[in-house]
């Protein structure tokens, strides 16, 4: 489905470039829900945004299906089947709830329709359907309506960045049922969840733990955990799993 | 029942929404001739004796009736002034669709300029639509000068929809409110501006009585070359609470230009002023992008949303 090929990525500083990922490879087989961790900085979110296009990596090359994407633009990214989820989702003003979902699902969904893509995030679909995307959505709300908008485009791919910032436990616990059900429902389609949460973690087929702009380790659940608490690499999944 | 050409319905629709002769009250003129009216048992039209207009008078109690007055100019090079006069009596409830579109085909300017003076009675409930639109491939400018002159009586509450999104070159909008005590006023306005248009817009709203309020909220998009002037003053005489608030978004190498003006004459008087004006955020079109969107999709989409 979806091939990382020796993919590096820096940014000019004023002390010359900094390396936000170094040589990263990584294979997203299909059917497979894959979730992304590790600590801050570690370039979780910049492997998200090179796959949906928004960064352009320094060197090497991502493949989807086959098809070398590197040079494809974000549209054309979209297009071709992958969908997107922001960490910090935006607003805008005189855009609607349903307008948005409309504009994801590509065509002119009815209000049922858009009222059921609400609900499978928790959300009141009558409450929200009308509802400008703008300030007047807290963050969580605004959270539950991007996550919406990434399902309602049933991708071949998804990427969701870190879905449970921002979001309350209540709401969490939501979330948590939104991915299973879209991890049972998979068919052909991948997932990727960049995540620090035990709970996310445990649902995925695969770990990738990304270090330093690099990978650290993979492996299942199972495999991993038993360690990944001792790392000194991985802290903040253990410390929300101690909150929970 | 007027007869309309192609041309004149197409106007007419732009500007009030409407596909066929409105119900209730009506004058529809084109070309500076009335091509139809009609008066109701509640709401009277009169043409003016000594200039171009009518006078419009309404019956005090009038409940959900409507009057609409769209104005049409299809003459290169025609330019007029109609005086139009509103008498709303006590404690009706009515809506009023006025509009003006220009289609200029030709080489010389046309333009329109109506003054409106609205009456509006103790515990009257107004609506008012306006919408200014232009087309035509010519040479010659489409120019649309209005000036609005709102008094609202004690409990009185006037609604303005102000709504100005094509093909208008030149435009000086000026609106005057005076407020009596418990009196609403409520404006609207949207814009959008593009090519080498200009439009000013400026009001200046006296809040006189006792509680009376004032919500006057502009938003606007300018492209292109465009340049947009939103001046808007709000004078506080007694106990009241007035809020103005320009919105825009530029684009390309547009000018705008945000003038608020806040005078507290009493204590009591609560006034607030909100200007806000930039370019469309990048994460709004990155958004609409990663939904299949191209960039200038969605543009239109998020300038759309925004002047909706």
């Amino acid at each position: 489905m979806l091939e990382i090929k020796n993919v590096s990525f820096s940014v000019s500083e004023n002390d010359g470039d900094k390396e936000i990922l170094r040589d990263v490879s990584l294979t997203v087989p299909a059917r497979k829900l894959l979730v992304i961790t590790g600590p801050n900085g570690g370039g979780k979110s910049t492997l998200a945004k090179l796959i949906a296009g928004i960064e352009r990596p320094t060197a090497g090359s991502i493949f989807f299906d086959g098809e070398d994407i590197t040079d494809l633009n974000i549209t054309e990214r979209a297009r071709a089947g992958i969908a997107f989820a922001f960490q910090h989702p935006v607003r805008f003003k005189g855009i609607r709830v349903l307008d948005l979902l409309r504009l994801a699902t590509g065509k002119n969904a009815s209000v049922a329709e858009a009222c059921e893509m609400l609900s499978q995030v928790g959300l009141c679909a009558k409450e929200y359907i009308n509802r400008e995307v703008n300030d007047s959505l807290s963050g969580g709300e605004l959270k539950r309506i991007e996550i919406a908008t990434v399902i309602a485009r049933g991708a071949k791919l998804s990427v969701f960045d870190e879905p449970e910032a921002g979001i309350d436990l209540w709401s969490f616990q939501n979330l948590i049922k939104v991915f299973r059900k879209m991890r049972n429902e998979i068919r052909d389609s991948s997932i990727i969840i960049i995540s620090h949460q035990e709970r996310i973690l445990r649902i995925a087929d695969e770990i990738v733990v990304l270090k330093d702009g690099r990978v650290d380790r993979r492996g299942t659940p199972d495999e991993l955990f038993p360690n990944l608490c001792d790392a000194a690499s991985v802290s903040a999944p253990c410390r929300m799993a101690e909150e929970d | 029942m007027p007869e309309l050409n192609q041309l004149q319905k197409k106007i007419l629709e732009e500007v009030a929404d409407l596909h066929k002769v409105p119900e209730g009250a009506y004058n529809i003129r084109s070309d500076s001739k009335s091509v139809g009216r009609r008066s109701t048992e509640n709401i009277e039209i009169v043409p003016k004796t000594d200039v171009s207009g009518l006078d419009i008078r309404i019956r005090p109690g009038t409940k959900n009736e409507s009057v609409h007055i769209p104005v049409i100019l299809t003459e290169s090079g025609l330019r007029e002034t109609v005086y139009n006069d509103f008498y709303i009596g006590e404690g009706a409830d009515v809506l009023i669709v006025a509009g003006c579109g220009i289609d200029n085909c030709g080489n010389q300017d046309s333009e329109h300029d109506g003054i409106h003076r609205f009456f509006v009675e103790r515990g009257a409930s107004v609506r008012y639509v306006e919408k200014h639109y232009g087309q035509g491939d010519g040479r010659g400018k489409r120019i649309l000068n209005p000036v609005t002159e709102v008094t609202l009586a004690d409990g009185a509450s006037m609604e303005m929809e102000m709504v100005q999104i094509k093909g208008v070159d030149d435009t000086d909008r000026r609106t005057v409110a005076k407020l009596g005590a418990g009196a609403k006023l409520v404006v609207r306005e949207r814009l959008m501006t593009h090519g080498e248009q200009r439009a000013l817009s400026t009001y200046d709203v006296e809040l006189n009585g006792k509680g009376a309020t004032a919500d006057v909220v502009s938003r606007s998009v300018a492209k292109d070359d465009s340049l947009q002037r939103f001046d808007a003053k709000i004078t506080g005489n007694a106990e009241c609470r007035g809020h103005t608030e320009c919105d825009s978004i530029i684009m390309d190498r547009g000018r705008i230009l945000a003038v608020p003006a806040l005078e507290a004459n009493d204590v009591d008087a609560a006034l607030v002023h909100e200007a806000a004006i930039g370019k469309i955020a990048g994460a709004q079109l990155i958004k609409l992008m990663t939904l299949g969107l191209t960039e200038r999709e969605a543009e239109e989409q998020i300038v759309n949303g925004f002047l909706s």
